[in-house]
């Protein structure tokens, strides 16, 4: 009595833009002819907004203030209460990407406190005496390219112990002078983030070269607002003491899903910075921040 | 049956002979030959171009027999095929448009793939995993799981649900599985790495690819680990070899992922990919670029750096400059290093064409190359004890490696160019070292000059120079440098190795030179550089440690000299042979010595300088013999002493020879096969000293071959194996007759009946017990043959060794069930027979047989009818006996009777009519039971007829009527 359900998208990567129409197939497999009650198929687009466990006292009359907000849904029917034929049926669908009224499609985004997030979701009626079946399925949005030329805005930096703020004890620290630069802070998402640091010279040896991705979530309303900076991702770029002088490579692939098109609406905002965390053998700890508008071309 | 009267036939045997040869059919030396194998050889061109008939070159029999190996590789060895496409490509591609086509392909392939003449890394594993030893505790620090919440994969999520909550099993499952195992001795790591080898392979057939994922990620990460610093070159090994694991899984996983329809061909390209196998393989570069440690995603990135071929054409020309930037991030040199080796190793592996990284890895290497001597470095060294010498040696493999791709097919400007930038840097003697492992011999040989100036500008405290010079004499070792210098070379070299402290430094280095030496000089020089090697080797008897070493100079030397009278010439060349004094080192030595020996001397040899030497070589190999000592180690060093035996010859200095033999014998005694061989040895010179004096003995030869006769005599009763002993003796007796030496060959006769009681009734062949009675009946066959020409000894009577001989075997304790006895009886009757004639059918000059000495007194007839009839009694009684015996025995009767009646068609009277009853009894006998072949009865019956027709033959027609054929029912 086994059954199967599947949502199969058409494309291999689900990726899809306003516009489009998602297809794919519903596939059923069972032994049996299988008796049903109908079977429909959704489509949902939501921002899910969190308040994070820092504001929810400042938030908490508000609580349930902070609602999903749907971005599209649609419904169709795909087969009216009937039966299946034993063996694998594929049902095509087809759903149209078009929102109603001036709602945009926002990209999919995985974060901490903001989801975006796009699924179709089957559901297999039966009778009383058996389960119902569902079958969720994710699939990807992409917003559609910037018409505007992105401009790259290169940046360099130099880091030496006076540049840098927010230290106690500046005399305790060793001298050195860390030089380089971003290629870019409007980045292309699908794009990576590159440039370079040189360690021109360092009295204490160097432990380890790190970027650090980090989002910048901002939920609010009229009532007021939270914003949260969370790592997304820290990757290595040097370990151990470098050898001076030699420019290091900063590459940095933006993970899917994770990051997304800074995105600015009246309730939400999603932002991106990167970090370039310099971590010296006696475990000083050097960060330098760059804000990051990330953009889809 | 009553008594039978025997008369011989009278025999002429010349009259004989020429009725066989009237007969004698002209022998067609045609095609047709028996043993000619019949062949075809099947003669494909590969191209099919000249489809020849096959039975043209069947006939051919000049041809060698076709290689079933060979045949095999024929055509379908693709190396092969792709060798001849190339060869000829252009006339025969010209045909058509799309062959043409193919050939380009071809030509382009070419061009990339790496050729067999690039030495790969699986030779240079071995090696590596060989020296870089330690016994320091090793630990491996495992941490699966980790990461957790950081960095979820984000690439998964795409993927599916699935994918999802296995993730989430399996952080389940090894939750903060930290695992770290300390005290772990070299063995044990490799045991623990091998494992999770296993466990990867296990982890992707199970699918569960992030598990795997997570393995190999942990294992790279142990890459970052520099304690116990001198096992690194070997722990890279290890853990490469996992990295290359996961990373054929990978590819193959997509390559099958796209071969749903058909098969993608060799040279795809991205468009022949489809949309499910890129996204998967896009996965992979996702999850991999968002590892968080720098050395694991730059490894594991690097293991699949192949995949790129199905997402973009320039996708490994875009990424190898990346990851050899990316390089750059590494701090600890070492770790670097090995990180370019691998880079260069996968990039060589994919796309050989990109010259173009392994060079800036290699300028990368260069600009981060102050680091070795840097402050780090050195608290590093400090803290583990390692010398820095020690420490530079750890590059070695990875810059060779990296060197080698470079230099892999380079120009010469770049070469140049390489050892220029070497040149500048400074503690360069690492680089010089790689320069020269890596780069073309030829390349090395030319500019050995520079090179040796380069290496005493080195540093002392550096790499240790005797490596040096061992690097460049492996290059001078393969290619020659201009011949006026080699003098120089040699000198400048010896120089520092000679002042090389260390025994197994200096004998390392040394070895290598040997070959060099031995290439381009004479013995002089190499006997001054054995002379500097026991110098070396000989104080606290350094050599004990060293005896590889010793072995391959003693191989070099021989693989160039070939004259062993130049060889043992060299003073030094026998106390060198001196110091390798464990035995079975020595032994294998010897060994070697001899074998080149046996191939290479072609000439016999009487140089006193040779036997003395080899003498001595051969007695060390004998000495070594002792009562553990396996039989095919015995059988091994006997052939070789034997082979020496056979090389030496005094010419006509008999004497002298032959007290070479004594000699010999009295060295070698322990080997039997040696004795045997002095056996003959000897049995030669007397039958060569025979033929010298073309067979008239002077008093002087005739002493002499008497003593040869002596020596066999006495040396025969030490062989333990029976059988050889018979044959010794008959041979022995031989020769002896046929040097007219009487009473010598009567002794050897006598010698061989009397221990003829001892044979055993079963002797070991090949380790399988077996009857000896196939043996036996051959040997007294042969006995029994030469026995026609012995002459009676005076003192003794009448045929006496004969019925010695008939004795013996009556005394014999044959085998139960056995006609062996009886088979002897029968085989002795012809000789009987023989010996009755007036001439005999063979005599031996200048010796006078029975014939002579009793003229065919009717006495000595009487005797030897007498003797055959009761030979005969014997054997009749012998039948009556089976004949009781039904079933068993009536196959035995009747191949008996009708062996015994062909020997009295042959040789007896059978005008006697009793005799003539008898033959007939006798084939009715053998008949009687219907075992007799029929086909051989008939020709027996036909050659009876023929026998009849000839004169004095004619009673026969009596007889063949009353012989009837036995129709079968």
């Amino acid at each position: 009595m086994s059954v199967t359900l599947d949502i199969r998208l058409k494309r291999a990567n689900k990726v899809y833009h306003e516009g489009e129409s998602v297809a794919g197939v519903i596939v059923l497999g069972c032994k049996e002819a299988l008796q049903h009650h109908g079977i429909c198929l959704s489509m949902e687009g939501l921002v899910n907004l969190q308040l994070s466990s820092k504001s929810v006292g400042v938030f908490e009359a508000f609580y349930n203030s902070v609602k999903p907000i749907q971005l599209i849904s649609s419904n169709i029917e795909v087969a009216k209460a009937g039966k299946i034929p034993a063996g694998k049926t594929e049902i095509p669908f087809e759903f149209p990407l078009h929102t109603k009224g001036n709602k945009v499609l926002y990209e999919t985004y995985h974060g901490v406190f903001v989801n975006v997030q796009y699924t179709l979701r089957c559901d297999l009626k039966r009778s009383l005496l058996a389960k119902d079946l569902s079958r969720n399925c994710e699939f990807i949005v992409h917003c559609q390219p910037q018409k505007a030329k992105v401009v790259p805005t290169p940046v360099n930096f130099t880091i030496t112990p006076d540049t840098l703020q927010n230290i106690r004890e500046r005399s305790l620290l060793p001298k050195f002078l860390i030089r380089g630069h971003l290629d870019a802070t409007n980045c292309v998402i699908s794009q990576p983030l590159t440039g370079e640091v040189i360690v021109e010279n360092s009295d204490a040896p160097i432990k380890s070269i790190e970027l650090q991705l980090v989002r910048v979530e901002t939920c609010g309303c009229a009532e007021g607002y939270a914003r949260d900076a969370t790592e997304i991702q820290n990757i290595q770029i040097a370990e151990g003491d470098v050898c001076q002088g030699l420019s290091i490579p900063i590459y940095m692939v933006f993970p899917r899903l994770f990051t997304c098109p800074t995105l600015e609406t009246t309730n939400f905002k999603v932002e991106f910075e990167v970090n370039i965390v310099i971590v010296l053998h006696d475990d000083h700890l050097i960060t330098e921040n760059f804000p990051l508008k990330l953009c889809r071309v | 049956m009553a008594a039978v009267q025997w008369r011989s036939r009278g025999r002429s045997y010349d009259a004989e002979l020429q009725r066989c040869r009237t007969e004698a059919a002209a022998i067609e030396f045609g095609d047709y030959h028996p043993l000619k194998p019949i062949m075809v050889t099947d003669t494909k061109t590969r191209r099919g171009a000249r489809k020849g008939s096959t039975s043209s070159t069947s006939s051919s029999s000049s041809s060698a027999p076709s290689d079933p190996l060979s045949s095999m590789l024929d055509g379908t060895d693709p190396l092969s095929m792709f060798a001849a496409a190339s060869a000829t490509d252009t006339p025969a591609m010209s045909h058509s448009s799309s062959t043409g086509d193919i050939g380009k392909k071809r030509r382009e392939k070419e061009e990339e793939a790496v050729g067999p003449d690039f030495e790969p890394w699986s030779s240079k594993r071995g090696d590596i995993l060989a020296r870089f030893t330690t016994t320091e505790k090793l630990s491996i620090n495992l941490f699966m799981g980790s990461d957790k919440g950081k960095a979820p994969s984000p690439g998964s999520s795409a993927v599916s649900e699935k994918v999802r909550t296995r993730l989430e099993e399996l952080d389940d499952l090894e939750e903060g599985s930290q695992r770290e195992l300390l005290n772990l001795s070299q063995q044990d790591y490799a045991n623990r790495i091998e494992e999770l080898n296993q466990s990867l392979k296990e982890a992707w057939a199970s699918d569960q690819k992030v598990k795997a994922l997570k393995i190999v990620i942990q294992c790279s990460k142990l890459l970052s680990d520099t304690s116990v610093i001198q096992f690194y070159p070997s722990k890279f090994v290890l853990i490469t070899d996992i990295l290359d694991t996961f990373g054929r899984l990978v590819y193959d996983r997509i390559f099958t992922m796209c071969s749903d329809p058909q098969p993608l061909p060799d040279g795809f390209t991205v468009e022949d990919v489809n949309d499910t196998a890129k996204e998967t393989c896009l996965n992979w570069f996702f999850k991999i670029a968002s590892i968080r440690e720098l050395l694991p995603r730059l490894y594991v990135e690097a293991a699949i750096l192949k995949c790129n071929r199905f997402l973009n054409k320039s996708g490994i020309q875009e990424t190898l400059p990346r990851l050899t930037a990316m390089i750059r991030g590494i701090g600890d040199p070492l770790v670097a290093a090995y990180a370019r080796a691998y880079l260069c190793r996968v990039g060589m592996e994919v796309a050989p064409h990109l010259k173009d990284s392994l060079n800036q890895n290699f300028f990368d290497l260069l600009g981060t190359f102050r680091q070795i001597s840097g402050e780090s470095v050195r608290n590093q060294l400090l803290l583990q004890r390692v010398e820095v010498p020690e420490y530079l040696t750890l590059y070695s493999p990875a810059i060779n490696w990296i060197l080698q791709c470079i230099a892999y097919r380079a120009p010469e400007p770049l070469l140049m160019e390489m050892m220029e930038r070497c040149k500048t840097m400074a503690n360069n003697a690492l680089l010089l070292n790689s320069v020269m492992r890596a780069f073309r011999p030829e390349f090395v040989a030319a500019r050995a000059t520079d090179f040796i100036g380069m290496i005493k500008d080195c540093d002392e405290s550096g790499f240790p120079k005797h490596l040096l010079f061992g690097s460049l004499g492996r290059s001078l070792a393969c290619a020659d440098p201009p011949e006026s210098e080699r003098l120089t070379i040699l000198n400048e070299a010896w120089k520092v190795i000679t002042k090389v402290r260390s025994p197994q430094d200096y004998i390392n280095c040394a070895e290598i030179w040997v070959e060099f030496t031995c290439r381009h000089f004479t013995k002089r020089e190499v006997n001054t550089v054995l002379a500097d090697i026991i110098k070396h080797m000989t104080p606290d008897r350094a050599f004990e440690d060293a005896y590889p070493q010793l072995q391959s100079v003693i191989r070099k030397i021989l693989t160039y000299f070939h004259d062993f009278s130049v060889l043992f010439s060299m003073e030094r060349f026998l106390p060198f042979l001196d110091m390798f004094q464990k035995d079975s080192v020595r032994v294998e030595v010897c060994k070697s010595i001899m074998e080149v020996f046996i191939k290479q001397q072609v000439e016999l040899t009487r140089d006193p300088v040779i036997l003395n030497a080899m003498l001595h070589i051969c007695k060390t190999m004998h000495d070594s013999v002792n009562a553990l000592t396996l039989e095919d180690e015995k059988r091994s060093l006997s052939l070789l002493i034997i082979g020496f035996i056979r090389m030496v010859s005094f010419g006509r200095d008999f004497e002298q020879q032959l007290s070479f033999c004594v000699e010999a014998r009295a060295t070698f005694c322990n080997l039997e096969p040696v004795l045997v061989q002095l056996i003959h040895t000897v049995n030669q010179l007397a039958m060569e000293t025979r033929r010298v004096m073309r067979g008239s003995h002077s008093r002087k030869t005739a002493a002499f071959v008497r003593a040869c006769a002596a020596y066999s005599f006495i040396t025969i009763p030490s062989l333990s194996s029976i059988f050889s002993r018979l044959s010794l003796y008959l041979l022995s007796g031989q020769v002896a007759l046929a040097n007219q030496c009487l009473s010598q060959a009567d002794a050897f006769f006598k010698a061989a009946v009397s221990i003829l009681p001892e044979v055993p009734r079963s002797i070991s062949v090949e380790g399988k017990l077996r009857s000896s009675e196939a043996f036996l009946l051959d040997f007294i066959n042969n006995f029994l043959a030469t026995l026609l020409v012995v002459p009676d000894h005076p003192e003794h009577g009448v045929l006496y060794l004969v019925r010695g001989l008939l004795n013996m075997v009556q005394d014999y304790t044959w085998e139960d069930n056995s006609d062996a006895k009886v088979r002897v009886y029968v085989s002795a009757l012809p000789l009987l027979a023989a010996m009755s004639q007036e001439a005999y059918l063979y005599s031996i000059p200048k010796v006078d047989s029975n014939e002579t000495l009793y003229g065919g007194d009717p006495k000595f007839l009487s005797e030897i009818n007498k003797l055959c009839e009761t030979l005969i009694g014997q054997i009749l009684d012998h039948l009556k006996v089976l004949g009781r015996d039904e079933q068993q025995c009536a196959r035995r009767q009747g191949a008996l009777a009708f062996s015994l009646f062909g020997v009295l068609l042959a040789h007896g009277d059978l005008r006697n009519n009793k005799l003539s009853q008898l033959a007939i009894n006798l084939w009715n006998l053998s008949h009687k039971h219907g075992y007799c072949e029929t086909r051989v009865s008939v020709r027996t019956l036909e050659y009876t007829k023929h026998l009849a027709q000839q004169p004095d033959m004619s009673h026969l027609s009596d007889t063949i009527q009353r012989l009837a054929l036995q129709s079968r029912t």
